[in-house]
């Protein structure tokens, strides 16, 4: 923090004090706005050894408080300053088995960045960026973690955990717990693993190939993965005990799409983001019809909220072949919890933003398709519970938006198979599941839960650090449950195998 | 991938495939679903459980050829295997000994997944593709007690299917073909309303709700008098929704308590996406979690016949793709 640092930096690099922060390469928004490839293409090797020099290497880094998974940050850009990229990568992998990912869709602004002491004298270090870096160096040069991360998992403690969920929380946890010697089960209901980052995240902001790396990276560490199996349908978290697992993680997301309920949101040409994210992530629609899942938009979309989820639903139905996308959100653009990265992009991308705005009711023509949505005009009130100011609407403001696509993106609520499934797990109100924000110890001795199904809809990065947190202390409750003692409960069910 | 250990074709368009799922075939119960997804690229296919056995391991699909995914899947033969199968899914005909009064008389329980039980007499109605849908659950009521009559129907006769298998379990079976080479000429509502009809000649005028309390020290009584002659307790629908619709609209008029097991467009299954959203007593219900099964006289048909066409222009786009591939095969 002392004036005389960055200078000592710069000169460490050979570099005048003040480098610039290294922008990222990306396809231009015309183009970009009609394919599914990724959008910000990376930095260039020499960028990202510039970037890393910025760093000011501070006795107490304070962005290393702002991770949720506790990365050692400076470490890891001093072995990029170093040309020691392999170490970089050892040192990421080290707290988080997922670096591609999170360098992709970390809201780094407010975590790590926002908290980079740099943000005093400008601008912070580009920590994602330089992530993203080393977690494509790797794929690209095919080194394993070393240097730092213990590529080899500690011997086997004969402890067997089931995850449920092969999200960022689930994926997270199987990866820790498999370092640490326990055999590790994850559960996935739908075909394929990734959870949010599969079906939720779109190609054009992290590239699928990228999820099938990461997922291999925990296989590689001893997980099985069983696809197709649903907790609360397929099998019971009782279950999963009767089969001899010892202790169990819930890591199976918010899961069940809010609505607005006004009138007219089952007309034809209304989705929930999620049915419409799935159906082109997931089933690959926007492939249609060599994948076969149809998704069906039409010249002007209408995107309702402020999210993440919204920017992705918005610049989707654009590459899908939207004429027009407008999204349509309550409060002012300061209050849009979307990540700044997502809404510029949308803006780049030519996508309309109607602040202060709020749907009354989605208007059908006689065969029952949408043809407007009607709106009211709010303004801004007294702030409410969350800090942010209240909307509230303007008396006699509505007017009508023209459009025959309706995507609604206000947020999940939590799915209850799995709560609704399992005897003596406590829910809030709400049906989030009640566990302890630091062990995610819930009302069932080695039942633990982390993540959306705890949080309510939340980021990646913070379900990874649940999954980081449930693991250390899974492992706690193992040791403590010892090698001689019977499971905590046992089903009648027998524990057969299954074949696949 | 899951393995199929018999594939059938009971007509010209409706295939059988009993296929290897432990997990799915330990957990289902009668009225469930699945959901298959042949290929990688293939769509998820939702299909009501028509069997399972959990001895062997293997649920039992049964489907018409009614569209580009079914026609991949019944090209299916044995020994191949379908890359996804996940299940069982929504919630069961319940038929457990649920007291019949309970189920007419208490408004809570309107919106509910479904009775049975020993209800006393149920009037199992299928059309074309809905019959295997119905099968699981005429043979579980029939298993609780009931008396079981089925009116199953189909275009024509050779697209009948499970005739023998509804007969097996049904103390009476009407049978109706469009162009009547079986049975009675016509559609399955017709038998239907000839049953109903007769039942309310022959005093058996069905106990409507009664608007207040006062009568209702006499009433469980008569409901749990089994129905020896005509008297109808229970109706469950099983076909396209036009079909299921006019099945309502039927024994609304005589106050018969419905069901119906609903089939709209699904993704996930699991409550994720709410495709399947259906309107139900004025509230929006997901098919795939809330039912499938719901009482017919709550169930917004209109709302669910519109919601049907929601992707028609795009799976005529599919099915002429198809129709190429299959033209090139038979070339073969």
């Amino acid at each position: 923090m002392s004036p005389g640092r960055p200078a000592r930096a710069g000169k460490a690099a050979g570099r005048p004090a003040r480098l610039p922060r290294q922008e990222m390469p990306e396809q231009g928004p015309q183009e970009r706005s009609r394919n599914f490839e990724e959008v910000a293409l990376g930095l260039p090797e020499e960028a990202a050894i510039l970037e890393a020099s910025r760093c000011l290497q501070c006795k107490n880094p304070t962005c290393k408080a702002g991770c949720p998974v506790e990365i050692d940050i400076p470490g890891f850009i001093q072995a990029m300053r170093d040309h020691d990229f392999a170490k970089a990568i050892g040192i990421l992998k080290d707290k988080n088995s997922l670096p591609a990912i999170c360098g992709r869709v970390c809201p780094q602004e407010t975590q790590c960045e926002q908290v980079c002491v740099l943000v005093k004298k400008g601008e912070p270090v580009a920590i994602g960026r330089l992530e993203r870096f080393a977690a494509d160096w790797e794929a690209e040069h095919g080194v394993a973690g070393r240097a730092g991360a213990p590529a080899q998992p500690a011997p086997a403690t004969g402890h067997r955990v089931a995850v449920i969920g092969s999200g960022p929380g689930g994926l997270t946890a199987a990866g820790d717990l498999a370092k640490m010697g326990h055999e590790v089960t994850i559960f996935e209901a739908f075909h394929d693993t990734g959870g949010v980052l599969r079906y939720g995240i779109p190609e054009f902001r992290l590239p699928k190939a990228i999820v099938d790396r990461e997922v291999e990276y925990i296989k590689s560490l001893g997980v099985e993965i069983e696809l197709n199996t649903v907790i609360g349908k397929t099998l019971t978290i009782d279950d999963l005990f009767g089969m001899g697992f010892e202790a169990v993680f819930i890591a199976s997301g918010a899961g069940a799409p809010v609505f607005l309920k006004i009138p007219g949101e089952n007309l034809n040409g209304v989705y929930s983001a999620n049915e419409f994210l799935t159906r082109a992530n997931l089933m690959k629609a926007y492939r249609f019809p060599e994948y076969e899942t149809p998704i069906w938009v039409g010249k002007r979309v209408a995107v309702v909220g402020g999210g993440n989820v919204a920017m992705d639903a918005a610049r989707t139905a654009l590459r899908l072949g939207a004429e027009q996308v407008t999204v349509v959100y309550r409060r002012s653009e300061h209050e849009m919890p979307a990540r700044a990265e997502e809404i510029e992009h949308a803006k780049q991308e030519g996508i309309v933003f109607r602040f202060l705005t709020n749907p009354t009711r989605i208007l059908g023509d006689e065969r029952g398709w949408v043809r407007a949505m009607e709106c009211l005009r709010m303004e801004l009130g007294e702030p409410d519970e969350s800090g942010r100011r209240r909307p509230v609407p303007v008396a006699g403001s509505e007017f009508t938006l023209e459009v025959d696509t309706v995507i609604i993106a206000i947020g999940n609520a939590a799915n209850p198979l799995v709560s609704s499934s399992t005897p003596g797990l406590d829910t809030s109100k709400w049906g989030n599941i009640v566990a302890d924000p630091e062990t995610g110890a819930t009302s069932r001795p080695g039942v633990y839960a982390g993540g959306d199904i705890v949080t309510g809809a939340a980021t990646v990065i913070e379900a990874m650090g649940a999954g980081k947190r449930a693991a250390r202390a899974i492992d706690q409750y193992l040791k403590s449950v010892g090698a001689d003692s019977p499971p905590p409960q046992s089903s009648p069910i027998k524990g057969e195998e299954p074949s696949r | 991938m899951y393995r199929v250990v018999r594939a059938e074709w009971l007509s010209e368009v409706v295939k059988l495939l009993e296929v290897e799922a432990p997990r799915v075939a330990r957990a289902a119960q009668p009225g469930q679903f699945l959901i298959v997804r042949l290929g990688e690229r293939s769509e998820r296919v939702p299909l009501t459980i028509a069997d399972f056995d959990r001895d062997r391991g293997t649920v039992t699909i049964i489907f018409i050829k009614a569209g580009h995914s079914t026609e991949e899947l019944a090209a299916v033969n044995t020994g191949d295997q379908i890359r996804d199968v996940v299940g069982p899914l929504g919630n069961h005909l319940e038929i457990g000994p649920i007291r019949l009064r309970q189920a007419f008389f208490a408004k809570a329980t309107k919106a509910r997944r479904g009775f049975g039980g020993q209800v006393g007499t149920v009037v199992c109605v299928g059309g074309g593709v809905g019959v295997p849908a119905l099968y699981p659950k005429a043979k579980a009521l029939r298993a609780a007690g009931n008396k079981v009559i089925s009116i199953i129907g189909a275009r024509t006769a050779g697209l009948l299917v499970l005739e023998n298998e509804m007969r097996a379990l049904s103390d009476e079976t009407y049978i109706t073909t469009d162009d009547g080479s079986k049975g009675t000429k016509g559609l399955v509502i017709v038998e239907l309303e000839r049953l109903l009809r007769e039942q309310a000649e022959k005093g058996h005028p069905h106990l409507i709700p009664p608007p207040s309390r006062g009568r209702k020290s006499g009433s469980p009584q008569a409901d749990e008098t089994h129905s020896q002659g005509g008297k109808i307790d229970l109706v469950i629908g099983v076909g396209p929704v036009p079909m299921m619709k006019a099945i309502a609209e039927a024994t609304r008029a005589y106050g018969v308590k419905t069901l119906v097991s609903l089939n709209p467009i699904m993704v996930d299954g699991t409550g994720m996406c709410g495709s399947c959203r259906v309107t139900v007593g004025g509230q929006v219900k997901f098919a795939c979690v809330d039912g499938p099964i719901f009482d017919a006289h709550e169930v917004d048909f209109d709302e669910l016949i519109a919601r049907q066409r929601r992707f028609e222009p795009l799976e005529r786009d599919l099915a002429a793709q198809g129709a190429h591939v299959c033209h090139l095969e038979q070339a073969r």
